[in-house]
């Protein structure tokens, strides 16, 4: 046992500040096994994009590429955030592919048809994706309907709309200003040297409130007795996260800056994050899915909670719906059809158990990102699309069989 | 000696940093009911799953002897081949199969071309269920029998592979008294037609009822094996056995000075949730700060239902009936308002209904009181596991760390950890079914303490319990329950096991 033991409260004669420099545990293994079924994940997609930047000869780290990938999957990233937090307290979405297409259409035709400005499209998409996770959230939570079902039924439902609202044709192309949602970037704000001094500028902001945020929490935890990694451990680790923050800025920096839709994720992974750790309505999203029935007995109001947890997915597939169809620039009928199952994958590939109560939004980014990763590598590789997806399907099936022998393998140390 | 059935000698099992088997030595005679006591984690169930091949030959050291021969189980099928069958505690029926399919699954009744014998299956069920004393229709669901019924249907599953030897876990922890009698009953025939068993069982007056010898596991070793058959082995020198030392007193003393009225019901009455019952009829009762109330009653009587039903209604329909607290009529029709009042409900399945297993010690502490915890919406994750470590402490939880997971603890800790997650909302009433169930009498000996150290808080505290002598130990006042009736109210210096038990079978006309 490595932690150290709070044994004796309210005896601590150092200032905080100073203790925050040398105590603490520096056993590395410890913190690995710590959260075993976190760090497996990033160790796997550190090996991934390992992997595939050497199969690609460099190809998938390249400024461009870095930029394509972001670009290509951040709607699926989007929509993993509301799923993942939708498989914590037990449910699924079948729907978000329909709802994507639906918000997409609505938007365009109230641009495209109607000449409304661009943002009225994005607002309106946004509110039809919101309505559409309160009708969903209505059956699940208040007529206590299986969400699979539910959403089953959401799927043909909205598709069927989607037809409806498009007429059964593709409307293209949006104005300038909405195409920018998804393909436009902030560059050349500070002026030209080869490279995008905002993107860095804005990168290195990121990294420091990240460094001063962990460093708070470090001094935080110190102040009411809680083990923390040692100094140096904890320097190392703020450092590695900046050079991989200022490694892909730079990247992105060299290529065309920083994309809006970058932002528009960050914020979101940053807001979800924390909401899921650090609110009540999070914790209880938790305690939902681990026990339902011990969770309405501590007096959790389960149903208002499902109710908003899928008003929040209908939100999210919403800013979903409207960066795809930004990117697409136009909606098609068939638009999103399958996104349900990328997110899906990315939440379990991301530590979600399929029971429930377990997984985490990072996680989800990290799981939607090894695939983004490996369809992009397998891409650039030039394999054929049959293989890709039998790749796909077999790192979703290793990463749940790796979990599930993960728990088997904690429930037997008892 | 051709009389011994099972020798087990030098049994020893390691997991990664526990030892929860030392050398442990078990001698059963052929036709004998041998009891196991110990405390939760002194490895009882350990030992039993060395022996029917749970963990196989090689996962442990020692020799297995069964019937003079020395055996070797690579998995359950290999010790059910030689007729080991264990039954464990929580039963392994398939709710919407039939009692016949259940009785035969896995060893099914064949008939020409592999299909099913239906006539053959049921009527072998029909046979097997006369012979463990239940007439039942073999094809009904076994989810319309009761825990009792599907106990003894475990039994009839057994006798339909021709065993030999028996092993039952806590068989009666989940029935009330006059279905354990009717187990025990049935243990001592099925013993009478050569079938040996062993029991593991808390209840040490069943054991001293019915064993013939008991063998005490204390921290992973034997103690010692008693032989029962003289007669003079009391409950409390298998005690002593198990927890080392004398307990002085097994009930904590405690001054009894009731003060004000905090809780009060008048009328109460639920209905079923689908049945057209009524599943409490017409209750009324009152509990003063500082008392320790119980409430009696054989299991069906509505004594959870009745404890939901107040906590923020969450069991049952058309609830009816008015609620005090402190004198004042109050309104809690949800969880949430019911722990604003200041109520507090402990169920009696801390698994299904009191604790998230897959989480931390600190979630589950934390669970019914975040919002003391937080801010607009924020929750001050260190200030949560201050309150985690003071719940530790408090309540001597035996955990590593607040952040291990609760499922890993024994049942003893976790009912500490359901007991201080209510503690953690500083309830005036704190409402505790069963608060003892399953747990070891070292951890009950702790239960009991902290309830006395709230009653002396001056909280009030309700108990529902199955042993009557819990009751009769801890309580200042009981009230019986007899199908959905409040049948009785004693003061303890009055009540003895048998007035109760008379009052909580009193028929129902006679309770009106």
């Amino acid at each position: 046992m490595t932690s150290t033991k709070p044994s004796a409260p309210a005896e601590q004669t150092e200032s905080t500040s100073s203790a925050a420099l040398h105590i603490g545990t520096s056993d590395p293994l410890t913190l690995v096994m710590r959260n075993l079924r976190q760090s497996g994940i990033y160790i796997a997609f550190i090996v991934i994009v390992a992997l595939f930047a050497s199969l690609t000869h460099g190809v998938l780290l390249s400024p461009g590429n870095i930029t394509n990938i972001v670009l290509q999957y951040s709607y699926i990233l989007v929509l993993a955030i509301g799923m993942v937090i939708l498989i914590i307290a037990g449910h699924i979405d079948l729907s978000v592919g329909s709802i994507v297409a639906l918000t997409g259409a609505v938007s365009a035709v109230l641009v495209i048809q109607h000449d409304q400005p661009w943002w009225i499209g994005i607002v309106a998409a946004v509110a039809v994706g919101t309505a559409v996770g309160a009708w969903q959230g209505f059956w699940v939570a208040y007529v206590g309907m299986p969400a699979f079902i539910v959403t089953l039924a959401g799927m043909l439902l909205f598709r069927g709309l989607t037809l409806e609202v498009l007429d059964n044709v593709s409307l293209s192309p949006f104005p300038a200003q909405y195409q920018k949602v998804a393909s436009g970037f902030l560059n050349g704000l500070m002026g030209g040297q080869g490279y995008d001094a905002f993107t860095l500028l804005i990168a290195a902001i990121a990294v420091a409130g990240y460094a001063v945020g962990v460093f708070r929490t470090r001094l935080a935890r110190i102040r009411y007795e809680q083990p923390v990694e040692s100094f140096p451990l904890f320097v190392a680790r703020v450092l590695v996260v900046a050079a991989v923050v200022m490694y892909f800025a730079w990247q992105l920096a060299h290529a065309r800056g920083l994309p809006i839709v970058l932002i528009v994720l960050g914020v979101l992974v940053a807001a979800y994050g924390l909401m899921t750790k650090n609110t009540v309505f999070g914790r209880q999203i938790y305690a939902i899915g681990g026990n339902l029935p011990a969770a309405m007995l501590s007096g959790v109001k389960v149903r208002k909670v499902n109710f908003w947890i899928f008003v929040n997915m209908g939100f999210l597939a919403g800013i979903a719906g409207v960066i795809y169809s930004s990117r697409s620039n136009g909606a098609q009928p068939a638009a999103g059809n399958m996104f349900e199952l990328d997110a899906i994958a990315a939440a379990f590939i991301g530590g979600a158990a399929v029971a429930g109560g377990v997984g985490t939004v990072v996680g989800a980014m990290v799981g939607g990102l090894i695939m983004a990763v490996m369809s992009n590598g397998m891409q650039l590789m030039g394999v054929d699309q049959s293989t890709q997806s039998v790749v796909k399907g077999l790192v979703l099936l290793l990463a749940v069989a790796f979990d599930i022998y993960n728990k088997r393998r904690a429930g037997t140390t008892r | 000696m051709d009389d011994v059935l099972l020798e087990m000698r030098g049994i020893t099992k390691r997991f990664p940093g526990v030892t929860a088997l030392e050398d442990v030595s078990l001698v059963v005679r052929r036709g004998e009911i041998h009891a196991i006591c110990g405390e939760n984690g002194a490895g009882k169930s350990t030992l039993m799953k060395v022996l029917s091949g749970v963990y196989p030959a090689g996962a442990y050291d020692g020799e297995i002897r069964f019937d003079g021969r020395p055996v070797h189980f690579a998995g359950i099928r290999d010790s059910e081949a030689v007729g080991i069958v264990i039954i464990h505690q929580e039963l392994a029926l398939v709710p919407y199969l039939s009692v016949a399919e259940n009785i035969f699954l896995g060893n099914e009744r064949r008939g020409r071309g592999g299909l099913i014998d239906w006539n053959r299956t049921n009527a072998d069920a029909r046979g097997l269920l006369a012979s463990v004393g239940l007439d039942e229709n073999p094809v009904a669901p076994v989810i319309q029998l009761g825990v009792g019924k599907q106990q003894l249907v475990e039994i009839a599953k057994a006798l339909s592979k021709d065993v030999r030897l028996l092993i039952l876990d806590e068989p009666t922890a989940a029935l009330n008294d006059v279905d354990s009698a009717h187990l025990l009953d049935l243990l001592r025939r099925l013993r009478d037609r050569g079938i040996t068993c062993i029991m593991i069982s808390h209840k040490l007056s069943e054991i001293t009822a019915i064993a013939d010898s008991t063998t005490v596991i204390r921290d992973g070793r034997t103690v010692e094996t008693l032989d029962m058959a003289s007669g003079d082995v009391t409950q409390e020198r298998i005690i002593r056995g198990m927890v080392g030392r004398d307990l002085e007193s097994f009930y904590p003393d405690r001054d009894s000075a009731p003060g004000a009225e905090v809780l009060r019901i008048e009328d109460w009455t639920v209905w079923h949730p689908v049945q057209p019952r009524k599943v409490v009829d017409g209750a009324s009762l009152t509990v003063r700060a500082g008392e320790v109330v119980g409430i009696a009653g054989l299991m069906g009587a509505g004594r959870t239902e009745l404890a939901m039903s107040v906590f923020g209604r969450s069991y049952g329909r058309n609830i009816s009936g008015r609620l005090y607290l402190h004198g004042r009529e109050v309104r809690a029709r949800t969880v949430a308002e019911a722990i604003q009042h200041g109520i507090a409900y402990a169920t009696e399945d801390r698994k299904r209904y009191g604790l998230n297993l897959i989480a931390d010690v600190r979630a589950n502490i934390s669970a019914a009181g975040l919002g003391k915890l937080a801010r607009a919406g924020w929750v001050n994750g260190n200030e949560e596991i201050k309150v985690a470590e003071q719940g530790r402490r408090d309540l001597n939880i035996k955990t590593r760390t607040v952040l291990d997971v609760v499922g890993t603890l024994s049942g003893g800790n976790q009912q500490k950890v359901v007991l201080s997650k209510w503690l953690f909302t500083d309830p005036d009433v704190l409402i505790l079914d069963e608060p003892t169930r399953g747990i070891d009498v070292g951890a009950k000996f702790e239960i009991y303490t902290i309830i006395n150290r709230l009653v002396a808080q001056g909280k009030a505290v309700v108990v529902i319990s199955s042993e009557l002598p819990e009751l009769l130990g801890m309580c200042d006042r009981i009230y019986t329950l007899s199908a959905g009736r409040i049948t009785g109210e004693l003061p303890v210096g009055q009540a003895t096991q048998e007035s109760l038990m008379a009052l909580m079978t009193m028929e129902k006309e006679l309770a009106g």
